[in-house]
């Protein structure tokens, strides 16, 4: 009898552009107007600047807990480019940029990472919760997002992230099962940026690609250049199209690389990767790329680049001189965000902290 | 003898036990290459190989079953949880399965694994990484749980833990990991797994603490006998499932009066047992109630606060104060 057990690759890869900016793929261009394209654009530049800016801060010792995003902004901005106001992230720590141009305001993402809980409190008309630690719960929740969304017929779509580690936990199974069970309106994005920390994708799993994890949960699963933009909009695009139609859920693997190091926390990528390996993904830079295909078409200039820098140091500059004048947190503060009606015991043991402060 | 850090002293007793017994496996999200985010195992990959200290796929539920399983067929696992605030992602291995494999089991199979998890505030870490939840295993028969305040019983009950044959969970306070160094021998030794230790000798009040707290605690009682004369003993638990209350009652019977210091929440902590272990063990000895000093009963906090949340010396001189008055 022949064998009958081989391990097999069954989902396409999609690129737009090539890495010098040339289409290779004419059919998945996306229908993006000039301006939309610039916009992607500033986006992806504004972004950069945040993340050095924030890594400076962080090295002076004015930030907390910053996970770097430079590398991996097509993943990030072309994503969420395709979803609207109304639709739903679900992200991970490190998706501040996507939370950023859904609404979340660059003070609070400030606060966030200096440890202040009013960081993680989203505006009213800002679709999204705060960025999740425990790496797989988004997944999960995402699927009960989309089910609600479903159940009061409404044409929105939940979109959430996770990273090439996250794809071997539990609750990464869970939720993209859960999703395609109740077919629901979900996006599931998987930014393979070939490390979870220090550990190499080749050592998260046997599968090929993440993105096959999907034929098991019965619903699509498309690998794509996570470094082409446009590759990124265009089939995000396509995931939250057909989730609003009521035809369900999607799973997409973006595959991209952090040039920086895992967070600002002490990690030491010398330890677990080559500089070859750095320089070969420093190639495909995704601005370089993107920046190299409008400056083609004259859309993007110098004079761009430099009003997109300033632009981002002063929204930068202005965050943090909010974040800094913002009030502290205090203890009675956090006891009275536990419940909507606090119990007695906490009134009680609040009390033990406000006779403090009034001294 | 060499200064050692708790982080060399643990790596150090994770290396000889690797090399006295081949059955010892160490593995975890990034404990190889990297040698753990806190490199507890550095060098360790390099050393032994990795088919023995290994990186695991980003799954603490798998983390633990591995571990289960590789324990049913005779290997000492020793597996990192890389925060124990990631320790609900593993609760049924841990609590549900490695609990009770020797009950169900009539001892065909045991459970010799050590889970190892840096966990404790002070350190700014984002959420879900600091926080004290080692009051879930107090109450999780079956599972030993220890916790070192310092490099040498860091050392000696890690040995102990990888040595014995039923699960242990081994907590390590990040703020301890590089805090201090102390004398710790080069050669391999134990500490008993069930057994506080008197840290400070006094005969007035008696402090019981573990991990950080210990520290808090005894710059306390520093400040409460120079400034009153007054000294307090302070046992530091070590254990804190199982409890050792005979150490704590013969403190008592000697200072009548007592205040539990712990980092986590007040309510259902291992503070709550210890008390009603004082109840049932020693209540006619005591002049007034035991008291407690924690924080309040809210999650850990966004570090912002965590130095006021988390119990000051001043905190805990206050609680002294009280118990000697009430
Ligand atoms: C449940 C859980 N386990 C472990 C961690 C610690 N941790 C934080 S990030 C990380 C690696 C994640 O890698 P990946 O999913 O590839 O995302 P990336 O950081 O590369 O964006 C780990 C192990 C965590 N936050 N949550
Ligand atoms: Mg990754």
């Amino acid at each position: 009898m022949s064998t009958v057990l081989e391990p097999t690759k069954l989902v396409p890869y999609h690129q737009v552009l090539d890495e010098n900016g040339k289409v290779v793929n004419r059919d998945l261009m996306p229908k993006l107007s000039d301006d939309q394209l610039r916009e992607l654009m500033r986006r992806m530049v504004f972004t950069r600047i945040l993340d050095q800016r924030a890594i400076r801060l962080s090295r002076q010792g004015r930030l907390g807990f910053y996970a770097p995003v430079a590398g991996q902004e097509a993943s990030m901005i072309g994503s969420e480019y395709a979803t609207q106001k109304e639709d739903f992230i679900l992200p991970g720590y490190r998706d501040v940029p996507q939370l950023i141009f859904h609404g979340w305001p660059l003070y609070q993402w400030v606060l966030f990472s200096r440890g202040h809980q009013h960081g993680m409190e989203m505006p009213k008309d800002v679709n999204a919760l705060f960025p999740q630690i425990i790496i797989g719960a988004q997944y999960v929740e995402t699927a009960g997002v989309a089910l609600a969304f479903k159940l009061r017929g409404e044409k929105r779509v939940a979109i959430t992230y996770t990273g090439d580690g996250g794809t071997s936990q539990g609750d990464f199974y869970e939720g993209i099962n859960f999703a395609g069970a109740f077919h629901v309106p979900a996006v599931f994005i998987v930014q393979n940026n070939q490390f979870a920390i220090s550990v190499p994708v080749r050592l998260q799993t046997a599968a090929e690609t993440l993105a096959q994890k999907a034929i098991a949960a019965g619903i699509p699963g498309v690998q794509v250049d996570g470094n082409d933009i446009l590759a990124v909009y265009a089939v995000t695009k396509q995931a939250v199209d057909r989730a609003r139609a009521g035809d369900g859920p999607t799973l997409i693997e973006t595959l991209t690389f952090r040039f920086g190091p895992h967070t600002m926390s002490g990690d030491d990528p010398t330890r677990y990767r080559t500089k070859e390996l750095e320089n070969e993904w420093e190639r495909k830079d995704p601005l370089v790329r993107f920046r190299k295909f409008l400056e083609a078409k004259e859309l993007w200039s110098e004079a761009d680049e430099e009003k997109t820098v300033e632009e981002a140091k002063e929204a930068f500059n202005q965050a943090v001189k909010k974040a800094d004048e913002y009030p502290k947190m205090t203890i009675p503060g956090l006891i009275d965000s536990m419940f909507e009606v606090l119990p007695a015991s906490l009134k009680r043991q609040r009390e033990e902290y406000t006779g403090k402060e009034e001294a | 003898m060499a200064q050692m850090t708790m982080i060399q002293a643990i790596n150090n007793a994770l290396d000889l036990e690797l090399g006295r017994d081949p059955n010892v496996l160490v593995f975890g999200e990034d404990v190889g290459k990297n040698g753990g985010v806190f490199r507890a195992t550095d060098g360790l990959q390099a050393k032994y190989g990795a088919n023995r200290v290994f990186d695991t796929p980003l799954a603490e539920s798998g983390i633990g079953g591995l571990a289960v399983g590789l324990a049913i067929q005779g290997f000492r696992p020793v597996a990192e949880i890389q925060f124990f605030g990631f320790v609900f992602e593993v609760m049924d291995q841990i609590a549900g399965q490695a609990s009770r494999l020797r009950y169900r089991t009539s001892s065909r199979f045991q459970c010799p694994v050590v889970f190892r998890s840096p966990f404790g505030g002070g350190v700014k870490t984002p959420e879900m990484h600091a926080d004290s939840l080692e009051g879930l295993f107090v109450q999780t028969p079956g599972v030993r749980v220890v916790i070192p305040s310092n490099p040498y019983d860091a050392k000696g009950l890690l040995i102990s833990a990888i040595r014995d044959n039923d699960p242990v969970i081994f907590l390590e306070h990040m703020k301890l990991y590089r805090s201090m160094r102390m004398e710790v021998p080069e050669e391999a030794y134990t500490v008993p797994l069930d057994q506080a230790k008197v840290v400070r000798e006094g005969k007035d009040l008696t402090v019981i603490a573990y991990g950080a707290m210990v520290h808090t605690a005894l710059k306390a009682a520093e400040e409460l006998a120079k400034t009153k004369g007054v000294q307090a003993e302070v046992i530091d638990l070590r254990s804190v499932n199982p409890i050792d209350i005979d150490t704590i009652v013969a403190s008592i019977k000697k200072t009548h009066r007592a205040v539990v210091v712990q980092e986590a929440q007040r309510q259902a902590g291992a503070a709550a047992e210890i008390i009603a272990q004082i109840n049932e063990h020693a209540i006619y000895h005591l002049e007034g109630p035991v008291l407690r000093v924690t924080p309040p009963d809210t999650v850990y906090p966004f570090a912002q606060i965590e130095d006021e949340w988390i119990p000051t010396p001043q905190r805990v001189l206050d609680g002294m104060n009280r118990a000697l008055t009430v």
